[in-house]
C-alpha cells in the first residue's frame, strides 16, 4: 500500500516515449521552483496497493511501443521505496518497461533494491553547487552525485534534468559547472527545462507562497542555447 | 484479353472480367522506405496554385459562393469545358466551365436548389423552374410518401439530417476502372449482364435492374461525351500515368456533375495510379518530378470541386464539405503492404500545395504498415492536421483488401457494396421525450409510445432503462421505415447513374443508420445509476430540468462502470434496427458520427442529467462530453476503443486534439510518439481518429481574425475544415474542446 497524488495516462515528457506516470505523494524536499507542491505533504493524497497501479497501467501497454512504459515521479518516490519496488516488480512481470523520474536525495538499502528493478532513471540535478542546493532545495549535493555514481555503476540508462531559473541558474558558466559534475559519467541524455509558472495556480490555490513566484518565466530560446552547448560538449566527449 | 496500353502490365483474370482489385495485386510494387525520395512541387505547379489560391480568396470573399450558374442543370455535358489555365494543366475538367462556378442539381429536390441560390443573392432562372414543373424531384417523392409521424420526427429532431431533400451521396464508384478497361469494354459488360437478366423471373427487382442498367449504360455513354468535349477519347485503357490520371478523374467529374451527394468520395486510387507511374518511370518516360506534378495536378483539380448547399444544410456539415475521401495504404491480404511511392505522393500535396481539408485523406493504419511510412504519417499530421486514420487491422478481415471510405468512417468493398446513407438519431433527446412518456418539450410535440411521465422524485436506474427501450423499439422501427422510403425514391427518381455504371451489377447494399450524442446519454445514465438525479418539472407535470446531486463516472475515463453503458447503448441500438427490414435487403449498419451537427442536436434537446445545459452542444460522434476527461489522453482513447465495432459498422469517430508540447518535447520525438499512440489506440481494436496537433490559443487567434489564417486546416469528425468556413457557432464549439495537455 502507498500513497498516489495522482496518475496520468499519457505522459511524453517523463521518460523515454509514451509513459503512464504514476504520481507519488511526498516530497523530503521543497525546491523553490517545485511545480507540483500538492505532492509535498506525505499524508495528502490517496492509497492504493501495487496491484491496483499496475493493473491500471498494463491497460494502456498497447501504447507503449519499444521505449514507452511506466514512470514512478512526484513527490519523490524515494521516500516509498518500498512500495515503488513492489510496483516495478509487477511492471517487469508484465513485461513493461520502468522509469524513475527522482531527485537522488536518498540512497539507502531499499532505494537500492528499487534500482535493481529500473529500466531508465531521469535524475534531477537541481543546481551544480552545494551552496544553490542547501538554499533552494533543501539538502546538499553529495547524495544526488552519489545516486549519480551508483546509476552509472549499476548501468542504469539515466538522463540529467535541470530547470533553468533566471539570475539563479541560467549562465552558460552554470551548465558548464552541471557538465564537470557529470563528464565522467554514462549518460543518455542532458534536458534543460525553461522554468515556467503555470503552477502559481496550484499555489495560490493551496494558500501558500510560491518561492520562486517573483523570478520571470526562462525563455525558452535561451534555453535552447545552453542546451545546444551541453550537447556539444557531450558530444565532444564520446569523439 | 489483350491491349496493347497493357502491355508490361501482368496478366490476370483482370484481362477477362472487370476486376481491378485483381490487376493490383497483381502489378503493384510495395515501397517500405522513407520520405526521402519526395519531389517538390514544380514552378508550374507553384504557379497554378497562386492562381487557384487567389480564386479561393475571391470566393471567401464573397460570402463562400464564388458564382452560380442559375441558369444550367447540372450534368456531364451540360456545361462548356472549363479550365484553370488550359496552357498548363495537366489534368483538366470542371463542374461547369468556370473555376468554382457552382451548377444547380435539382433532382435531389427543387426548393434546396431554390432556397441555396436566394441565399447567395442570386435567382433560379424561369427556365428551370418550368422545366421542373414537370418532373417529381427525390424531395417530392419522399415527402409524398411520409407519414404524419415521419413528419413530426423530423421536426421534433429526434431524427436529423435524412436526406430527404438532395443526393444522398456516400456512394463511391469504382473511377479506377475507366482508366483501366476504357468506356467501350465497360459498356460490353453491363449489355451482357442486362442481357443475362433475362434468363430469370422478372419480378420489381429485375425490373428496376434492367432499367436502371439501360440508365447506366446511357451515362457511361456521355462519360465519354464529356472527355470528348475536353479533347480526349476515353473509349479504351489509358495507356500512361497521365492518361490513367485523367481517365479516373473523368469519371469522378461525371459523378459530381450528375450528383450533389453529400459525400461524394474518391475510393482508393493512389496505389492503382503508382502501377503506371512505376511502368513509366521503368520505361524512362516519367521522372519523380513528373510523377508528383501529375498528383498535384489532380488533387488540385479535388480541391476545386464544390456543391451548391443552404445555410441549414452548412449548420449541418459545416465547412462545405465534399467527402472526396481518398484511402491511403493499408495492409494486402496476403501480408504485403499497399504502401506504395504513391501513398507517400498524394500525402505529399499537403507539403507541395499547402495544407487542404480536400481530398479527405485517410490513413488505413495497420500495426503491420512500414515504420517509413507510419512517421511521414504522424509528421504530415503535426504539420497539418490534415488527415485522419481508420484501423485496416479491423476493417480488413471485414471488407477485404480493396475497400474504401465513404464520407467520413464509412467503410465499402470499391465497386462491390454501395451504402444507402442516413442521418442519425439523437439519442439524449429520445431519453427525454421516453422520461416524459412521448412528449418532446423543445419543439412542443408528442411523439411516440403515450404515457405518464416517469413517477418517482428521484429517477430509478432500471425503470429509466425500462423505457429507454421501449422507446428505442419504437425510434428503431420508425427510423428504418422512414430511410426506406427516402432510399426507394432516390432510387427513382435520382438514381446514381454514372456511379452505378461503375459497380457490378450484382451490388451489396448496406444500410447506414446513426447516432448522435451518445456520450450525452452515457453520462446522463451513469448520473442515474450512481448519483441522484431529481427531476424538475413545469406546472404542467413535464420534466424540464434535472438536479444531479453526487458523483458519477463519466465517458473518457477508462471506467468500466459507465463505457460499459456505452457499449450497451449502441448494441441495444443496432439490434432493434436490425428487427424492421430495410429496402433491397440492405445490411443494417451503425455509425456514432455527429459531422458538426453536434452543434445543432444540442441547440435542440433540452437540459440532461449529466448537467448539460439545455441548449448546450453534444461532444461529436463517440468523444467523451468536453473536458470531462480526468485521466489523460490515453484513457480517453481507451473509453472509445471500447464501442464494438461490430455493433456500429458504419464508424465510430473519434476527434483528438493535442498540444505539441503535450506529445514531445522535439519534433521527432513527437512523430515517434504520434506512431505509438496510434498503435496503440488501434491495438485496442478502435476504428477512427482524427488527429490535431495544435494550441487552443491558435484556434482563438484565428477565430478573432480569420484573414490572418485563411488555410487554417482542423480535423472536426471524419473530415477537416477549413477553420474560417465554419460558422461562428461552431467555431466555438471546436475551441471549447478538450485538449489534451499536461503541465
Amino acid at each position: 500500500m502507498g500513497r498516489i497524488s495522482s496518475l496520468l495516462s499519457l505522459g511524453t515528457l517523463d521518460g523515454p516515449g509514451i509513459r503512464y506516470v504514476v504520481f507519488m505523494q511526498g516530497c523530503p524536499l521543497r525546491c523553490a521552483c517545485c511545480h507540483n507542491p500538492e505532492t509535498h505533504d506525505i499524508n495528502g493524497g490517496q492509497e492504493y496497493t501495487a496491484d491496483e497501479i499496475v493493473e491500471k497501467v498494463v491497460k494502456y501497454k498497447e501504447y507503449f511501443g519499444e521505449d514507452g512504459g511506466i514512470t514512478l515521479s512526484g513527490g519523490e518516490p524515494l521516500l516509498q521505496a518500498e512500495f515503488a519496488t513492489e510496483i516495478f516488480k509487477k511492471a517487469k512481470e508484465n513485461g513493461i518497461n520502468t522509469c524513475l523520474d527522482t531527485s537522488g536525495c536518498i540512497l539507502n538499502e531499499s532505494v537500492k533494491e528499487l534500482l535493481k528493478y529500473t529500466d531508465y532513471c531521469m535524475l534531477d540535478i537541481k543546481y551544480s553547487t552545494d551552496e544553490l542546493y542547501q538554499k533552494y532545495v533543501g539538502c546538499g549535493i553529495d547524495t544526488p552525485l552519489e545516486f549519480l555514481r551508483y546509476l552509472h555503476q549499476n548501468k542504469i540508462p539515466t538522463r540529467i534534468r535541470q530547470v533553468i531559473v533566471p539570475t539563479i541558474n541560467d549562465t552558460k558558466a552554470d551548465t558548464d559547472a552541471l557538465y564537470e559534475l557529470i563528464k565522467d559519467f554514462e549518460i543518455d541524455k542532458v534536458e534543460l527545462l525553461p522554468f515556467k509558472k503555470i503552477c502559481q495556480t496550484k499555489y495560490d490555490s493551496m494558500g501558500i507562497e510560491f518561492p520562486f513566484g517573483s523570478i520571470p518565466s526562462a525563455n525558452a530560446k535561451s534555453t535552447k542555447i545552453l542546451q545546444d552547448n551541453i550537447n556539444s560538449k557531450l558530444k565532444e566527449k564520446i569523439l | 484479353m489483350k491491349h496493347d496500353n497493357w502491355n508490361g502490365f501482368k496478366n490476370g483474370v483482370w484481362q477477362d472480367e472487370i476486376n481491378v482489385r485483381d490487376f493490383i495485386q497483381q502489378n503493384y510494387t510495395e515501397y517500405k522506405g522513407d520520405d526521402s525520395f519526395l519531389a517538390e512541387a514544380t514552378p508550374r505547379t507553384k504557379d497554378l496554385m497562386k492562381k487557384l489560391n487567389a480564386l479561393f480568396m475571391v470566393e471567401r470573399q464573397f460570402g463562400g459562393v464564388l458564382d452560380i450558374d442559375t441558369a444550367t442543370v447540372s450534368s456531364l455535358t451540360s456545361f462548356e469545358p472549363g479550365y484553370l489555365d488550359k496552357e498548363n494543366e495537366i489534368i483538366v475538367g470542371l463542374q461547369t466551365n468556370r473555376p468554382l462556378k457552382r451548377g444547380i442539381n435539382p433532382f435531389g429536390g427543387i426548393r434546396m436548389a431554390r432556397q441555396a441560390c436566394n441565399a447567395y443573392g442570386y435567382k433560379l432562372s424561369e427556365k428551370i423552374e418550368n422545366e421542373f414543373q414537370y418532373r417529381t424531384t427525390h424531395n417530392e417523392g419522399v415527402f409524398r410518401s411520409y407519414t404524419n409521424e415521419m413528419r413530426l420526427a423530423r421536426r421534433s429532431h429526434v431524427i436529423t439530417g435524412l436526406p430527404d431533400a438532395y443526393g444522398r451521396g456516400r456512394i463511391i464508384g469504382d473511377y479506377r476502372r475507366v482508366a483501366l478497361y476504357g468506356i467501350n469494354r465497360l459498356i460490353e459488360e453491363k449489355q451482357k449482364d442486362k442481357e443475362k437478366l433475362g434468363e430469370g423471373n422478372f419480378s420489381d427487382e429485375e425490373i428496376r435492374l434492367a432499367e436502371e442498367l439501360f440508365k447506366q449504360i446511357s451515362f457511361l455513354g456521355y462519360m465519354k461525351d464529356m472527355a470528348e468535349m475536353y479533347g480526349y477519347d476515353i473509349s479504351g485503357p489509358a495507356k500512361d500515368t497521365r492518361e490513367a490520371v485523367q481517365w479516373t478523374y473523368f469519371a469522378y467529374l461525371a459523378a459530381i456533375k450528375e450528383q450533389n451527394g453529400a459525400a461524394m468520395s474518391m475510393g482508393r486510387v493512389s496505389t492503382f495510379f503508382d502501377i503506371y507511374i512505376e511502368r513509366d518511370i521503368k520505361n524512362g518516360t516519367l521522372t519523380e518530378e513528373g510523377a508528383q506534378e501529375i498528383i498535384d495536378d489532380f488533387v488540385m483539380k479535388l480541391r476545386m470541386a464544390r456543391h451548391l448547399r443552404t445555410p441549414e444544410y452548412n449548420e449541418l456539415f459545416g465547412g462545405d464539405p465534399m467527402w472526396i475521401t481518398e484511402a491511403v495504404g493499408g495492409m494486402g491480404e496476403d501480408g504485403r503492404t499497399l504502401v506504395t511511392k504513391s501513398s507517400f505522393r498524394i500525402l505529399n500535396t499537403l507539403y507541395t500545395l499547402g495544407s487542404s481539408p480536400e481530398p479527405n485523406l485517410t490513413v488505413l493504419w495497420s500495426n503491420a504498415l512500414p515504420r517509413g511510412f507510419k512517421k511521414f504519417c504522424t509528421k504530415v499530421s503535426i504539420d497539418t492536421d490534415s488527415i485522419q486514420y481508420e484501423n485496416d487491422d479491423l476493417m480488413r478481415p471485414i471488407y477485404g483488401d480493396d475497400y474504401a471510405i465513404a464520407c467520413c468512417v464509412s467503410a465499402m468493398r470499391v465497386g462491390k457494396q454501395m451504402q444507402f446513407f442516413g442521418a442519425r438519431c439523437n439519442l439524449p433527446k429520445l431519453l427525454l421525450i421516453a422520461l416524459n412518456g412521448g412528449y418532446d418539450t423543445t419543439s412542443d410535440i408528442h411523439i411516440g409510445p403515450q404515457k405518464s411521465v416517469i413517477d418517482g422524485d428521484v429517477l430509478d436506474y432500471d425503470k429509466v432503462m425500462e423505457r429507454v427501450d421501449e422507446y428505442l423499439a419504437w425510434l428503431a422501427k420508425l427510423y428504418v421505415n422512414t430511410m426506406n422510403i427516402i432510399h426507394r425514391t432516390h432510387d427513382k427518381y435520382a438514381y446514381e447513374k454514372s456511379q452505378m455504371a461503375l459497380h457490378d451489377t450484382k451490388v451489396e447494399r448496406l444500410m447506414a443508420f446513426g447516432v448522435a450524442g451518445l456520450s450525452v446519454i452515457t453520462d446522463s445514465l451513469s448520473a442515474i445509476k450512481y448519483a441522484n438525479v431529481k427531476p424538475i418539472k413545469d406546472s404542467r407535470g413535464y420534466i424540464i430540468d434535472f438536479e444531479t446531486v453526487g458523483e458519477f463516472p463519466t465517458f473518457g475515463n477508462d471506467d468500466d462502470r459507465v463505457d460499459s453503458i456505452a457499449q450497451e447503448i449502441a448494441h441495444k441500438t443496432i439490434v432493434e434496427l436490425r428487427k424492421t427490414p430495410t429496402y433491397r435487403d440492405a445490411i443494417h449498419t451503425l455509425s456514432v458520427l455527429t459531422i458538426t451537427s453536434n452543434v445543432m442536436y444540442g441547440k435542440n434537446t433540452g437540459a440532461t442529467p449529466d448537467g448539460r445545459k439545455a441548449g448546450d452542444a453534444f461532444a461529436p460522434g463517440a468523444n467523451p462530453m468536453h473536458n470531462r476527461e480526468k485521466n489523460g489522453a490515453l484513457a480517453s482513447l481507451n473509453s472509445v476503443a471500447k464501442i464494438s465495432y461490430d455493433d456500429c459498422r458504419d464508424g465510430i469517430s473519434n476527434t483528438f486534439s493535442i498540444t505539441p508540447e503535450t506529445l514531445g518535447k522535439e519534433k521527432g520525438e513527437q512523430i515517434n510518439n504520434l506512431v505509438a499512440i496510434l498503435d496503440g489506440y488501434f491495438a485496442k481494436n478502435a476504428h477512427h481518429i482524427n488527429v490535431n496537433v495544435l494550441n487552443r490559443e491558435t484556434l482563438i487567434e484565428a477565430y478573432n481574425d480569420p484573414e490572418a489564417y485563411p488555410n487554417l486546416t482542423i480535423r472536426v469528425s471524419g473530415y477537416a475544415v477549413n477553420f474560417h468556413k465554419l460558422s461562428k457557432e461552431q467555431q466555438k464549439e471546436v475551441i471549447s474542446r478538450t485538449f489534451h495537455e499536461v503541465m
